[in-house]
């Protein structure tokens, strides 16, 4: 890596003095030609969509390519300021768990809903995997719809892959636990051969109103469960998930998670594990969880808690899971566009192993065992096995399609994706990253039809690649263009927080269908103040309610007293405005919590629990129009015993009637 | 500015009823000759048929104010954000009124009149997406102002 710093520095200063005259040479003509490659104009839009695990910041973000402009950051497992995300009273219930409020978690994983094995730009999800849970994003809102906790998990790693038609999202837990009564999880660490299990559980996205629900959890031997993907053509009904620690190791894992040779791919038949739940085979086991859910309608958030789960025991349900033998602690489980195909990258191992679904399929129909695994058959490697990538690269992580019967293998040792053919199992092409590169995505790189065009490399170390901002860096994508023969890289891009998987999809199937804003007609909230006339404050005991509007520029009332300290003061406003892209902002000074971001024809609440005697300002933090720093107002907050009476300046502009 | 005088440069060419620059706005209420029909989608006259006011039209032409533009116009004639209704029909032609409810963006950039108003109250009227039906209600509901 060393050697390779002053190669790229000159390749570097090479360019624009290039540009300027002939080209001296291929290299610099193909990097010459990448800035037109990733440059769109002003004022125009970028070909696809690109939605990028946040990691420790527990959001998604969205971004352009080619251009690598990002659009969005998604609120979703930790709270946001910015738009009241957490902080306003309806959106408090989407981020509560069975511990409580959980104000952050750690996104790893994205996965849009598929139809027929292909993305369909409805939703998108992604995994918590601290506290585990998976959320459901809604695409033509951009928001967070649904969020459901995982019960008998730890770490919801593996997960939210996808069935080709979005029958299920997984979720399968990195740690084994001990499960079920009190008495039953309060067990010594070193009893982990006895007393841990692992779950898979296969939530049921509703695709009438994207609430989600645990259809069923299949209990496993203790191992870790890493990444999974789905079957699809041949192989649709099973579900395969990367293992490790088969070694069943409970401390320095590091060392002693990395004994065996090899852990497993595992397969699931979910289709017959459907059956079995179908014929009532399945027992309810303890498993409390939350699943919290927002309505458009009434611009609130709801909790349901579920008591427990059902839960299938593949010791009693026969030919539901089978072990294939995978050098050695696998992280990417992938499986390539016509379904046969399923690669395991051991990120320890020397080669990249090929199973194929329909030696699979004949290996079990023939018993090909060579052990079982806590009573689970250990399928023959060596009859599973299609073939080797031979000496990849070090370190593969994760693997992605293209249209053209290629795939790219990310290798986080040797810092590099490696393209190789699926049939031939040949490597025809290595491009470095900059650096240590983790998961890496094509456009519908894990589906039937991949679109191709590019890769993107999301690197967890960027060095020196950007301008210093301190120890703490940033982290990166990096697009390469896979339309020629030879990878190419086009641009470098920072992301927002740490970016594990992600996914591209055309811009054209999800834009046209973008929420401009909310009608306010249809605003069934509760406290909705549809117009100014309907504006008020109410008291109830020691609440107060503020019915309030806003439009370009004021709130309707501004003017608010006999609110007392120690009430609780709840702002509902309700922002009028009919049009695209015109949120008002709602702040109260001392707040101790954030504002609120209030989008055409929605109403958002604020709880305010005033500490202290005064005159309060509040005001319009969204810029709004020329009159917006006039948007303000104030509420008198007098000592707990006043008997100033609750008025407020309601009047409206049909006054002078 | 720049795009008033832009706007007036290629405002249909035979009345380029130079719109004053600031101040003196306000009693410009002579009407431009149909400057906004050179956008596609436009209503105009021809669309709009004024006979006796309907009562229906106007509760439901009501009831849309109150929601959605009452907290910016009154039903006087004092301006408040924008101006106040009462007897803007003697100073607006209907399809004016509509187009500005309508396609209020179009008119901002194109129409003078709308251009003088804006420079006048300072903030762009919203385009609070409105059908044409119910535009055609609040105008029914203008009438008995």
């Amino acid at each position: 890596m060393t050697t390779a710093f002053p190669l790229l520095l000159a390749a570097g200063i090479a360019i624009p003095l290039a540009q300027g005259c002939k080209p001296a040479n291929t290299k610099s003509a193909v990097t010459g030609d990448a800035a037109s490659k990733v440059f769109v104009p002003p004022g125009q839009y970028d070909e696809f969509y690109n939605f990028v695990s946040g990691g420790f910041n527990g959001q998604m973000s969205v971004y352009g390519l080619p251009s690598g402009r990002m659009l969005r950051n998604i609120p979703v497992f930790s709270v946001n300021p910015e738009n009241g995300w957490g902080f306003s009273e309806e959106t408090k219930p989407m981020l509560m768990t069975t511990h409580g409020f959980i104000p952050w978690d750690d996104s790893h994983h994205v996965e849009p809903s598929m139809t027929n094995g292909v993305p369909d730009g409805r939703w998108m999800f992604i995994n918590g995997n601290n506290t585990p849970r998976v959320a459901l994003i809604d695409l033509a809102t951009f928001r967070t719809k649904t969020i459901i906790e995982v019960p008998n998990s730890a770490g919801n790693h593996s997960s939210p892959f996808i069935t080709p038609n979005s029958e299920y999202v997984v979720a399968g837990t990195r740690f084994s636990i001990p499960m079920g009564t009190d008495a039953e999880r309060d067990v010594p660490i070193e009893t982990y051969k006895e007393n841990f299990k692992s779950t898979i559980s296969f939530i049921k996205p509703d695709s009438a109103d994207a609430t989600m629900s645990i259809a069923f959890q299949i209990k496993t031997p203790p191992v870790d469960f890493d990444l999974a993907h789905a079957g699809k053509g041949p192989s649709e009904g099973w579900f395969f998930f990367s293992t490790y620690n088969t070694e069943r190791a409970h401390d320095l894992l590091e060392v002693n998670a990395s004994q065996n040779d090899k852990d497993f791919i595992m397969a699931v038949n979910w289709k017959k594990a459907e059956q079995y739940a179908k014929e009532g085979k399945g027992k309810r086991v303890p498993g409390k969880h939350y699943m919290n859910t927002y309505s458009d309608e009434t611009h609130s958030a709801t909790s349901k808690v579920f008591e427990d789960v059902l839960q299938l025991d593949p010791a009693e349900l026969t030919d539901l899971i089978y072990f294939m033998p995978c050098p050695k602690s696998p992280h990417g489980c992938d499986v390539d566009p016509t379904g046969e195909f399923i690669v395991g990258s051991g990120k320890l191992a020397a080669s990249l192993p090929v199973f194929s679904f329909s030696k699979m399929q004949q290996a079990i129909a023939n018993k090909d065992y060579e052990a079982d695994f806590a009573g689970i058959p250990v399928l023959k490697y060596e009859s599973v096995l299609q073939g080797e990538v031979k000496k990849p690269g070090l370190g593969p992580l994760h693997t992605e399609f293209d249209n053209n019967g290629f795939a790219y293998s990310s290798m986080f040792v040797s810092s590099e994706i490696v393209k190789w053919n699926v049939k031939t199992l040949e490597v025809v092409d290595r491009v470095p990253t900059y650096y240590s590169i983790g998961h890496l995505s094509v456009p519908g790189g894990d589906s039937k039809q991949p679109w191709g065009k590019y890769v993107v490399a999301y690197n967890k170390i960027t060095k020196d690649r950007y301008l210093p901002t301190g120890p703490e860096l940033t982290q990166s994508a990096q697009l390469y263009s896979i339309d020629g023969p030879k990878m190419e890289l086009l641009l470098d891009f920072p992301t927002f927080g740490e970016p594990h998987y992600a996914q591209s999809i055309p811009a054209s199937l999800i834009k046209d269908k973008s929420v401009k804003f909310f009608k306010i007609e249809e605003n069934k909230h509760p406290y909705a103040t549809k117009g100014e006339k309907e504006a008020k404050v109410v008291r109830e005991g020691n609440k107060v309610h503020v019915y309030m509007t806003c439009i370009r520029s004021h709130f309707a009332p501004d003017n608010i007293e006999g609110v007392k300290v120690g009430d609780e003061v709840y702002f509902h406003v309700t922002n009028l405005e009919q049009d695209w892209d015109v949120p008002h902002g709602f702040a109260v000074k001392g707040a101790p919590n954030a504002e609120l971001l209030i989008m055409p024809g929605e109403t958002q609440t604020l709880k305010w629990v005033p500490q202290s005697v005064g005159v309060k300002p509040f005001y319009c933090t969204d810029f709004c129009s020329a009159l917006h720093q006039e948007m303000q107002g104030y509420v008198r907050v007098s000592p707990a015993g006043s008997n100033i009476p609750l008025t407020a300046n309601t009047k409206s502009a049909d006054a002078g009637l | 500015m720049a795009v008033l005088a832009l706007a007036v440069a290629c405002g249909g060419g035979e009345t380029p009823a130079e719109t004053p620059a600031t101040g003196a706005t306000t009693e410009t209420t002579t009407q431009a000759e149909e400057p906004a029909a050179a956008v596609p989608g436009m209503i105009t006259a021809a669309d709009i048929t004024l006979g006796d006011i309907d009562q229906a039209m106007v509760a439901k032409g009501k009831e849309i104010y109150e929601v959605k533009c009452l907290a910016c116009h009154s039903l006087g004639t004092n301006r408040v954000v924008g101006p106040g209704w009462k007897g803007i029909l003697e100073q607006r032609k209907p399809e004016w009124i509509m187009n500005m409810i309508l396609h209020t963006d179009a008119m901002l950039e194109t129409d003078p009149e709308a251009q003088a108003m804006l420079e006048e109250c300072l903030v762009r009227m919203p385009n609070q997406n409105l059908s044409n039906e119910e535009a055609r209600n609040v105008l029914e509901f203008m009438r008995t102002l």
